[in-house]
């Protein structure tokens, strides 16, 4: 099953595209990280995805449907500032959530919070940054959803509150398989958590598949400056030395060159190695393998 | 119960990290057959990460014969890799590392060493 699909999909702000022929398709269950640089089009593409915002061109869809109406109920979203009411108690917000929602999930709520120690009496502006954005996570846990989408969960958390509501989110897929979209500027704290990229520059999509394809499929070639090594590959990104040239290349097959070596790459070199080149772009194909759920 | 550890900065890969460290408690003794696994809940609770991960690493495990998964109980251990306890090749092995020892030769120097000795027995094998 396709949890999220795009093809085509454009979003234009009077004449400014913010998104522009996007084409995606990303598997139920994955948890991915959005990526990019600021104005890339992160936010649109997830308010697009959460039906708050219609595309201008092309179509999006979540399991197959338009994100409106009874769809929306398989869909969870917390924006980038983590709304809540500030005068409403921990536990009152608990309760707006379940008059929503047909499915919420009021107990596990409640259960969570206590566990972090966010009492329940506490007004939301007497909270911390870290415990606003562990109740608005919750809170969109809680929604039993299918898919839940999170515009920069860590941005303006500490370590420790980063942790915990990682493991949080963590455990909730555990429990229910769901897919994750989630957007960050922290790079090397995604690559534990997420299992999908999709990297986004100037409202296209650079790079998009499971990180360990994509991993598989890039390698810093490093040799003898003016040569160059055999083989089959798209050059990204380049450094060179009077003695010595780097190569950070997508390999159609392994590159066998003596003089030069292929070493891996982490998620954060490739990221930085397509950022730094934003105009070398390369459509995914179709991802069509399943995967097993998680038990 | 063992407890898994992640070392964020070793550039192995997470999943990888988590076979290791079974492992080892396998060739330890901390594991024996019939020990259960965290779960991949438990493991997620504790390390903040994927727990597809957790499960790629267990479906690792369970095709190289060392772990089982049983639906709806968990995952077990199924053998065992602690080596057969053998007092002549320990006595032996301690005799070699005191005559190391006083040739001069470091602990890393003798490491060195085993794994050379190592790597040119797998040569011969190959």
């Amino acid at each position: 099953m396709i949890a999220l699909e795009a093809a085509g999909l454009g979003k234009r702000y009077r004449d400014t595209w913010a998104l522009r022929e996007v084409f995606l398709s990303v598997p139920q269950g994955r948890v991915v990280a959005l990526v990019g640089p600021n104005g890339a089009g992160k936010s649109t593409l997830m308010r697009v995805a959460v039906g708050l915002s219609r595309p201008t061109t092309g179509r999006l869809r979540v399991f197959g449907e338009e994100p409106y109406g009874e769809t929306l109920e398989r869909v969870a979203y917390v924006a980038q500032d983590k709304p809540l009411y500030d005068e409403f108690t921990v536990g009152e917000m608990i309760r707006v959530g379940e008059r929503l929602n047909p499915r919420f999930d009021a107990k596990g709520a409640t259960r969570r919070l206590n566990d972090l120690n966010v009492p329940g009496r506490a007004r939301v502006h007497t909270l911390s940054g870290g415990q606003r954005a562990q109740v608005a996570i919750t809170l969109a846990v809680a929604k039993r959803a299918d898919l839940i989408v999170l515009d920069e969960p860590l941005a303006s958390l500490d370590p420790l509150a980063r942790h915990e509501v990682m493991e949080g989110l963590m455990m909730a897929v555990a429990d229910t398989g769901m897919t994750v979209l989630l957007s960050s500027h922290v790079i090397a704290e995604l690559e534990e958590v997420c299992d999908h990229l999709v990297l986004l520059s100037r409202g296209r999509v650079q790079v998009a598949g499971d990180i360990e394809e994509i991993l598989q499929g890039h390698r810093l070639l490093v040799g003898p400056a003016g040569t160059v090594p055999g083989g089959s590959y798209e050059v990204i990104g380049e450094h060179r030395t009077e003695r010595q040239t780097s190569l950070l290349a997508r390999l159609s097959d392994p590159v066998h060159d003596p003089r030069w070596t292929a070493r891996e790459l982490s998620l954060q070199d490739v990221v930085l190695g397509y950022m730094r080149s934003p105009d070398v772009t390369h459509y995914p194909p179709p991802v069509l393998a399943e995967r097993g759920d998680v038990a | 119960m063992i407890d898994f550890t992640l070392d964020r900065k070793s550039g192995t890969a997470t999943y990888a990290q988590l076979i290791q460290q079974v492992e080892h408690a396998l060739r330890l003794g901390l594991l024996m057959p019939g020990d259960q696994l965290p779960t991949a809940k438990q493991v997620v609770g504790r390390l903040a990460i994927n727990p597809n991960t957790v499960l790629r690493a267990y479906r690792e495990l369970e095709a190289r014969g060392l772990v089982e998964a049983l639906p709806g109980l968990g995952t077990f251990v199924r053998r065992s890799l602690v080596a057969p306890h053998d007092p002549e090749l320990e006595a032996s092995l301690g005799e070699w590392v005191a005559t190391a020892r006083e040739a001069g030769l470091g602990d890393d120097d003798m490491r060195s060493l085993l794994e050379f000795a190592l790597s040119g027995h797998r040569r011969e094998i190959a």
